[in-house]
């Protein structure tokens, strides 16, 4: 039976923290089964050996956790149910028979999707994004002392503000647990003082008080910190293992482990929509209809503000772009078509100057040379437009009028105009997307939608379906 | 040529984005010839040079020699062609480049970890990234279109200038006081606007994730062109930024300035605009019903009774309960608070205008400002390029002065940029550098003794 040496297939980090050993081996016994408290920073490989089903197997498991919680976040779910989709995707997908295997089985799937995710950009984003979530909230759900020990772990070593710092700082203090929903700190409360830069997403939602460089964390913030160095751990190795993929373990496991590897990431993630595949020949005169008849509300929009305004910010431009290129609107064609829009409204010579550029630079052929990829849902629904802009997801960034108004337009019942509030008031906007489209084509959509360029490929299949039990 | 004065008077006729205002333009543009000229005698190169080095010109064994070297710039020439990835070992490669191909823009990219000029020898590796920027931000008039009604698009005047001045006032105490940031240069963008310019070792080295959470803790605007409220601010109470924000800057800003000086109230359009963004039907059809009343009430300002009329209201004891006052606080913060371009600071490698450029469409030298004297700043008397050359020729060529800007307004600027903002920040600049080197020279004799 095919065995591989995990560690050997892993780059580690060189380390500038003195910590203790990070990887805690399954030493504990395994008699209880609820010593699941274990939290694994994955610091290094360890020297285990890996059956070949269990390499993909432990995998796909870890996959699917993942999977969920990008599919949690984007149907815009709070911190306390994220919480609970995680602890459930947990129990679901990353048991083990034997106890004591539950902790290899973590590590082994976690240097698996390493291999798998370190190939691109995107790959790497999301499951860097989507590891630091899964442990976030275990780390939330250990107990203080398990907490304190990955604080140590880690290099942390901060220590709490004097009782007269406090009271310099209460009353501000004061105003930001209210602001967040936390009770008024009590006089020996802990707080700590950190630079700023160790919690961007402490400083970036406000819910921190800064003064001169230093943000005041509460206790229960710290696992924003940590958070934060997880992640650029994680990233970093990354990084390495992408060189040690791309300069040894690819040639050399050509056919062992590449071929798993690469089918992995492309059968769960999704497809990839930078390059168009059925409906690969679409041509500008035909834009119009196919506007009406298969774009999803976020495009349809853009386009026809785009036709009204005979222009759209950057963030628009990005969105409907890249869309259109997923389409399969070729780059010669989309310069004419933005021209032509353009033109209306800046002159040609200007559009040419100014705009054309970027357009080239979404089919890589500028800058980078990066052949990007249309936006998905989440990415779409996390935008923030403001001023002037039409990007967006019209379920999340409409007042509720101009949604009611817009899926009037679009042909969408009464009835099922109440179901898509609904859902979009409970911030389901994916799901609310999808009640759109089953509405206005008349049949089901179970997978829900994802893509924007899922609408479409989904849209004209149903059309095409049509057309041809009509003839 | 037209040159009668509009008026500006409260009528109903002003329109947003309607209003077609005569051009006041004299002769004194903009012209490639003038900025041969300014480029020839004027541009501050030394000055640009030193304040781009950040002490690593000097002889310290501590400094990086190639730190210069790897910064790009890019140029806009006559024609629109656009040169990017522009690199220079030294002063004088940059002045004589500058001068030889007369850009009528300059921007400032980052400090990449290799030469620009040799980056196609990287392109494979990734190796080619950026390692340093300043942080960076573009606050641009026509952002607030929808709340000036005095000018739209590329116009400014005194009336809309003070939402420049109040952003940098509520930014400037923000990145000082909040983010422990010393040597941040404000600069007049030539026409429309003001870009800043954080310096301080920690903001050139701030990652993206950092530099994002910066712009989305200055991110208020929540509006867009489909919803109806352009800011709302929800929670029990405000961020202690924010409170400060409003109470030092935001407040009085809308109350002695923009109230009256942008006519808030004066029109029906115009108050049905906030009427818009409180949402208790009795509070508004009330006011409502006094406005469209007396038309005059003779001697007391429109705008400011109004305003004492509704924040009375929402603030009455009756209405305190239901978070009325609130709203009060979203009004000003919709007409006053900084609207930042934010896709222009949350990323290392995106370009920025430089400073003591000039605008091409206006001739304005892009200028320093003075953050603790913004107030005093007036864009539409900052020098152009022909003023600045009329100066030059009219001086006394017999007085010794050893720069030429020296006999032209141009010189209060460049000794600003100088002694408040390249002074302060070479001398940290070294410190740190010292400060750096000292500590790699003791590892290493650690490292040795061991």
């Amino acid at each position: 039976m095919a065995r591989f040496k995990l560690h050997l297939f892993s780059a580690s980090v060189p380390r500038s923290v003195t910590a203790m050993e990070p990887y805690r081996s399954h030493r504990k016994s395994p008699i209880s089964t609820n010593s699941t408290t274990t939290l694994p920073l994955y610091r290094s490989a360890p020297p285990l050996e890996v059956r070949l089903e269990d390499f993909e197997l432990y995998a796909i498991d870890r996959l699917r956790v993942l999977k969920g919680i990008s599919d949690g976040l984007s149907r815009g779910k709070k911190s306390e149910e994220m919480e609970k989709l995680v602890r459930e995707l947990l129990k679901t997908n990353m048991k083990h028979p034997q106890a004591s295997e539950v902790v290899n089985k973590d590590i082994i799937s976690h240097f698996v999707l390493r291999l798998v995710y370190c190939r691109t950009e995107d790959l790497r984003k999301w499951f860097l994004s989507m590891e630091t979530m899964l442990f976030r909230h275990r780390f939330l759900s250990e107990g203080p002392e398990s907490q304190k020990q990955v604080f140590a772990e880690l290099g942390l070593s901060y220590k709490a503000i004097s009782n007269a710092e406090f009271e310099a700082v209460r009353d501000k203090l004061v105003q930001v647990a209210r602001l967040i929903g936390q009770p008024a700190p009590s006089s020996d409360a802990i707080y700590y003082k950190v630079p700023w830069e160790e919690v961007p997403e402490l400083v970036a939602g406000r819910r921190v008080f800064l003064h001169k460089g230093y943000a005041y964390i509460a206790i229960y913030q710290v696992v924003s910190l940590v958070a934060t160095q997880f992640r650029s751990y994680l990233s970093k190795a990354l990084s390495l293992t992408n060189r040690k993929w791309t300069s040894t373990i690819r040639e050399q496991e050509k056919d062992r482990l590449a071929p798993i590897v690469e089918a992995l990431c492309t059968s769960y993630l999704g497809p990839d929509y930078s390059q168009p595949r059925e409906y690969a020949d679409i041509s500008i005169k035909d834009l119009d209809q196919i506007a009406k008849s298969s774009f999803p509300l976020c495009m349809r929009h853009l386009f026809e503000k785009l036709k009204e305004d005979h222009h759209l910010k950057h963030g628009g431009r990005m969105q409907l772009g890249l869309f259109l290129k997923g389409v399969g609107l070729k780059l010669d064609d989309a310069l004419a078509f933005w021209r032509a829009e353009f033109s209306q409204r800046v002159g040609a010579e200007r559009f040419d100057k100014e705009y054309a550029y970027s357009i080239r630079h979404n089919y890589g052929k500028e800058g980078k040379r990066v052949d990007y990829s249309p936006y998905s849902c989440q990415k779409v629904i996390s935008s923030s437009p403001s001023v002037g802009d039409h990007h967006g997801c019209p379920y999340r960034h409409f007042s509720e009028d101009n949604l009611r108004a817009a899926l009037g337009k679009m042909g969408v019942n009464n009835r099922t105009m109440e179901d898509i509030m609904d859902k979009v008031r409970n911030r389901h906007y994916q799901l609310a997307c999808t009640l759109t489209f089953e509405s206005i084509h008349g049949s089901t959509c179970d997978a829900g939608i994802n893509h924007p360029n899922q609408y479409f490929i989904d849209s004209q299949k149903v059309l095409q379906s049509k057309n041809n039990s009509t003839s | 040529m037209v040159t009668a004065a509009v008026e500006n008077g409260g009528s109903d006729m002003v329109i947003d984005g309607n209003e077609q205002k005569p051009k006041n333009t004299v002769s004194d543009g903009f012209d490639a010839n003038y900025l041969k000229i300014y480029y020839g005698k004027l541009f501050p190169y030394a000055d640009f040079f030193k304040w781009m080095s950040y002490g690593n010109d000097g002889k310290h064994p501590g400094s990086d020699q190639s730190y210069f070297g790897r910064r790009e710039f890019s140029f806009t020439l006559d024609n629109d062609i656009y040169l990017r990835f522009q690199s220079f070992n030294n002063l004088s490669e940059m002045e004589i480049s500058i001068k030889e191909k007369c850009p009528f823009k300059i921007d400032i990219g980052p400090v990449y970890s290799v030469d620009p000029a040799k980056r196609h020898a990287y392109a494979d590796d990734n190796v080619f990234t950026p390692v340093e920027r300043e942080l960076v931000f573009d606050i641009d008039m026509t952002d607030y279109d929808d709340v000036r009604y005095c000018c739209s698009g590329a116009d400014v005047c005194l009336d809309c200038w003070p939402l420049m001045t109040a952003a940098i006032k509520v930014i400037h105490t923000t990145l000082r006081d909040d983010f422990g940031f010393n040597h941040i240069l404000w600069v007049f963008s030539g026409r429309r606007g003001v870009h800043c310019w954080v310096c301080d070792g920690k903001a050139r080295r701030l990652s993206n994730e950092q530099r994002a959470a910066i712009a989305e803790y200055f991110h208020l605007y929540q509006g867009n062109e489909n919803s109806r409220k352009k800011i709302s601010l929800t929670g029990p109470v405000l961020h202690p930024f924010l409170v400060r924000s409003y109470t030092e800057v935001l407040k009085d800003s809308f109350e002695s300035q923009l109230l009256c000086s942008q006519k808030i109230f004066s029109t029906e359009e115009r108050y049905e605009k906030i009427l818009d963004m409180i949402p208790d039907e009795s509070i508004t059809s009330d006011l409502r019903g006094r406005w469209q009343d007396n038309r005059r009430s003779s001697k007391n300002d429109v705008n400011s009774l109004r305003w004492e009329q509704l924040k009375s209201l929402l603030q009455s004891g009756k209405h305190k309960a239901q978070g009325m006052r609130r709203h009060v606080e979203e009004i000003v913060f919709s007409f006053t608070y900084p609207r930042l371009d934010s896709e222009v600071t949350k990323h290392m490698n995106h370009l920025l205008k430089a400073p003591f450029c000039v605008h091409p469409k206006t001739g304005r030298i892009c200028v320093p400002i003075d953050p603790e004297h913004c107030d005093e700043f007036d864009p539409t008397t900052v020098p152009t390029v022909a003023q600045l050359l009329e100066e030059l020729n009219a001086a006394d060529m017999e007085v010794d002065s050893e720069n030429d800007w020296d006999r032209t307004s141009l010189g209060e600027s460049i000794r600003f940029f100088r002694s408040a903002f390249l002074q302060p920040l070479l001398k940290s600049c070294k410190e740190e550098i010292e400060s750096s080197y000292n500590a790699k020279v003791q590892q290493s004799k650690n490292s040795l003794s061991w």
